[in-house]
């Protein structure tokens, strides 16, 4: 015990070489896109306060439902609302990525490339894709 | 004996076992797969659900809401993205905030936050079903 402790405070003072860290790689797609996935995940967590927002709304009536609708149909509140849309088009099919490496498949470098590649297309194409038939099922932009 | 390493939790008999904390240390990792994995046909459903009622009346939206089916799928889609986002704020905060009372109130304020979220959002669902 005392040994562990005279080991760990000499430790601290002398500078150690550390392992290498972030900084000294070379900035690759399959990284970006584990650090945007940890980023929509964190931006969907307080996004679904909106979603609790909009469901109180509809519960407690016409008035409080009016003013979520019209918050949510400003500028700002349809881009916030397109960007909860694509970060979570783009958190799934990420999960469906890491649910393919769980499953050990998809390892080869064109492999990772491509499976991050299709993320990215897929989430801009599908959020599109869902906007437009919403704004249709509405019957267009008011 | 115990006696000789003050510092150790385990009890003898635990680490004669081999039964250390591990036991448990993998269960966050297999939540969040399998929230995951029930998350994509919950996520369908809520997107589809919410092209279903943009525009609509608020009358519309609350029966629609209220409905049993859509209640239904409406609940399990915040009780499982609930679960699954509270882990994974945890692993950010336990991955970041290295200040040990910070990290506490990080961690407090995160079970915070899911648990309003969810009652919140369970209580509204429940009134619009049950029409009280």
């Amino acid at each position: 015990m005392a040994e562990l402790e005279a080991s760990t405070s000499m430790g601290a003072r002398r500078s150690r070489p550390i392992s290498p860290h972030l900084q000294i790689y070379r900035p690759m797609l399959t990284m970006m896109m584990s650090i945007v996935h940890r980023i929509t995940g964190a931006g969907l967590y307080f996004g679904m306060a909106i979603l609790a927002w909009w469901l109180l709304a509809a519960a407690s009536g016409p008035n409080a439902y009016a003013t979520f609708e019209a918050v949510a149909g400003s500028l700002i509140g349809q881009i916030v609302l397109f960007g909860f849309t694509w970060a979570l088009i783009h958190h799934a099919l990420g999960g469906i990525r890491h649910l393919i490496w769980d499953l050990i498949y998809g390892f080869e470098p064109a492999e990772r490339e491509m499976l991050a590649l299709a993320t990215i297309v897929g989430s801009v194409a599908l959020t599109i894709v869902v906007w437009v038939v919403g704004y249709l099922a509405m019957g267009g932009p008011r | 004996m115990i006696g000789e390493r003050p510092n150790e939790f385990v009890t003898a008999a635990r680490r004669v076992r081999g039964l250390g904390p591990a036991r448990s240390g993998t269960t966050h990792f297999w939540h969040q797969r399998v929230t995951s994995a029930a998350g994509i046909p919950l996520t369908i459903a809520f997107i589809v659900i919410v092209i279903a009622l943009v525009g609509r009346s608020h009358a519309a939206v609350g029966q629609i809401l209220g409905s049993p089916l859509v209640a239904v799928i409406m609940l399990l889609f915040m009780l499982n993205t609930l679960y699954h986002m509270w882990i994974g704020m945890q692993e950010i905060v336990l991955d970041y905030v290295h200040d040990d009372k910070l990290k506490i109130l990080a961690l407090l304020g995160n079970t915070c936050f899911v648990f309003a979220v969810g009652f919140a959002s369970a209580f509204a669902i429940l009134k619009l079903s049950f029409g009280v």
